[in-house]
């Protein structure tokens, strides 16, 4: 009797187990992949559209607007004189060199900006106005100090990217829930175990926020750092594309750099931010089903 | 079925793991300044649960604080052995970016043991508390009742010999909390932890306690005390605790009524 009764009651409790966990179900990868794909195709299509809609219409002359022919055809064109990859690869490489070095710079500003109360009083309002400010202001001082180099490029991808980084850790770490932090303290938990083992991976989610926020502002920074700062000895950029097209004057230049730099930037962030930020937040639960 | 009427004298054969010696607690200072724990005397024996029950402002959650060396007594003396405590709350607290064994390991890694050490002892630890199957989950993939079973897994893991619980069952479901009730007096039989259970629900304490501390409110003092002596499962300790449930719920009125008057 006794036995039976304990038994029951073990199947009660497996029972609660199973009813009460949170049932997942994902749609089959080919419809998840068809939902994410074909929006995206569709909204391409039209703006082709559009485009092409635009310059039959002849509102103005071809010179001025290009059509998406012509643009392919430039695009072939420095493709096949191999402009178009060196262009994209010289800029990714100056972008990611410029928003790792903003990494290092502003992960330890962020954290110590979240710990130091006396840090963030100095430095919280200035780090916020950087980040407001148009990093495009900077190339001119850039210029004078460092000269038309390599260097005034980093600075000015630099200046424009660790604000946000610095902002995203150290709300990151605002928003951390005390009670978690309250359970790190009853586990013993002091100084720097405690950013360790909690703060830091607890920040994460905010953290990768900021890293995203910082590469959309890394890329834009170079853009317009590139666009000013030209010499021979330095290596040719999208941005440097683009103010070549300018000066050709062919707009379908201008217009096909332009769109190679939107690419990358999307590419970037779909194939690395977007992946990272999924898998933080899904671990945490931070994600409800589509 | 022998119940014991209120107040405590003896059990002087046993040993204090808690002992609270005429502490005070005071909130801020001057005209803003309130009492939380006024003179207040507990002694929890070894291997004892005791449940401290009472209304809101009762100070419950002062008290496992101040014992947990969390707070600090304002006045009076709160002699507990040196880092033997450990604490779970209402929210099961745990790191969502561990799964459950990262969760129940963490305070194994703190006590700097080695993977296949802390992977022996996590395991044993799901068992304990019936988990064995979920140590790759993560927290938001369990019911609230799991995460609490975790969470005292995670309790236990710090290898404490006083556990102090505040209201830890107090966000899951009837049904839910009586299992639940279940598994933490196995536990205490299993590992012989001293237990300190705030709650201000009558039926849980009187499933749970060997003895029952019933606190005033604002400020918190001992009002009564009442042994429950059942033979350690939830049921029996209820059916024990039957006579003086209505005791008890009767000095819980009085007090809450205490309030409404002035």
């Amino acid at each position: 009797m006794a036995v039976a009764e304990a038994a029951l009651s073990n199947n009660v409790g497996e029972g609660l187990d199973r009813l009460e966990m949170p049932v997942n179900s994902k749609p089959p990868l080919l419809r998840r992949i068809g939902t994410l794909v074909i929006p995206k195709l569709a909204a391409i299509g039209f703006f082709l559209l559009v485009w092409q809609l635009v310059y039959d219409s002849g509102i103005k002359p071809d010179y001025v607007i290009p059509s998406p022919g012509d643009v392919w055809t430039q695009l072939i064109y420095y493709w096949q004189q191999g402009s178009v990859t060196g262009a994209i690869w010289t800029s990714i490489t100056r972008a990611a060199f410029g928003y790792a070095a903003s990494i290092v710079i502003g992960t330890p500003l962020g954290l110590l900006m979240a710990r130091v109360r006396l840090v963030r009083l100095a430095l919280g309002s200035t780090i916020s106005a950087l980040q407001s400010l148009p990093s495009v202001a900077w190339v001119p001082l850039g210029l004078v100090v460092f000269g038309p180099n390599n260097t005034t490029i980093y600075f000015v991808v630099i200046m424009g990217a660790f604000p946000s980084i610095v902002n995203g850790m150290a709300h990151a770490v605002d928003q951390i829930p005390p009670v978690l932090l309250r359970a790190a303290r009853t586990m013993g938990m002091r100084g720097l175990r405690l950013w360790w083992y909690a703060v830091i991976p607890a920040a994460m989610p905010g953290y990768v926020a900021g890293l995203r926020q910082a590469w959309s502002f890394s890329w834009r920074s170079l853009m317009a750092a590139e666009l000013i700062t030209r010499s021979s000895d330095l290596g040719l950029g999208l941005g440097q594309l683009l103010d070549f097209g300018r000066e050709l004057p062919n707009m379908a230049v201008v217009v096909m750099a332009i769109l190679l730099i939107l690419i990358v930037g999307i590419a970037v962030d779909s194939l690395l931010f977007n992946p990272l930020d999924r898998v933080v937040r899904e671990r945490r639960g931070l994600i409800a089903e589509v | 079925m022998a119940v014991a009427l209120a107040p405590v004298a003896e059990a002087t054969s046993r040993t204090v793991a808690v002992q609270l010696v005429d502490v005070t607690k005071v909130f801020g200072t001057g005209s803003q300044a309130v009492v939380a724990v006024d003179d207040l005397n507990l002694e929890v024996y070894r291997g004892e649960l005791v449940c401290l029950l009472g209304a809101s402002g009762c100070g419950k959650s002062t008290v496992l604080n101040l014992t947990a060396g969390l707070e600090h007594a304002t006045r009076g003396q709160v002699n507990v052995p040196a880092a033997s405590t450990c604490l779970m709350f209402q929210e099961s607290a745990l790191f969502p970016w561990l799964t459950v064994n990262g969760n129940v390991g963490m305070p194994l890694r703190l006590q700097r043991k080695r993977k296949a050490e802390r992977a022996d002892e996590v395991k044993q630890l799901l068992e304990l508390v019936r988990l064995e199957r979920f140590g790759n989950h993560r927290p938001h993939q369990l019911s609230g009742g799991m995460r609490q079973r975790v969470a005292l897994a995670r309790a236990l893991a710090q290898h404490s010999e006083i556990l102090l619980m505040d209201e830890p069952f107090g966000a899951v479901d009837a049904i839910t909390r009586d299992q639940l009730h279940d598994d933490l007096l196995r536990v205490k039989s299993e590992t012989g932890v001293t237990i300190v259970f705030v709650t201000h629900s009558l039926r849980e304490a009187t499933r749970l306690g060997d003895r029952i501390v019933v606190l005033s409110s604002r400020p918190g003092r001992v009002l009564e005390e009442f042994l429950i002596d059942g033979d350690g499962t939830a049921e029996s300790n209820e059916l024990a605790a039957a006579d003086i449930a209505p005791r008890i719920t009767e000095v819980l009125r009085s007090e809450i009524g205490r309030h409404g008057r002035s």
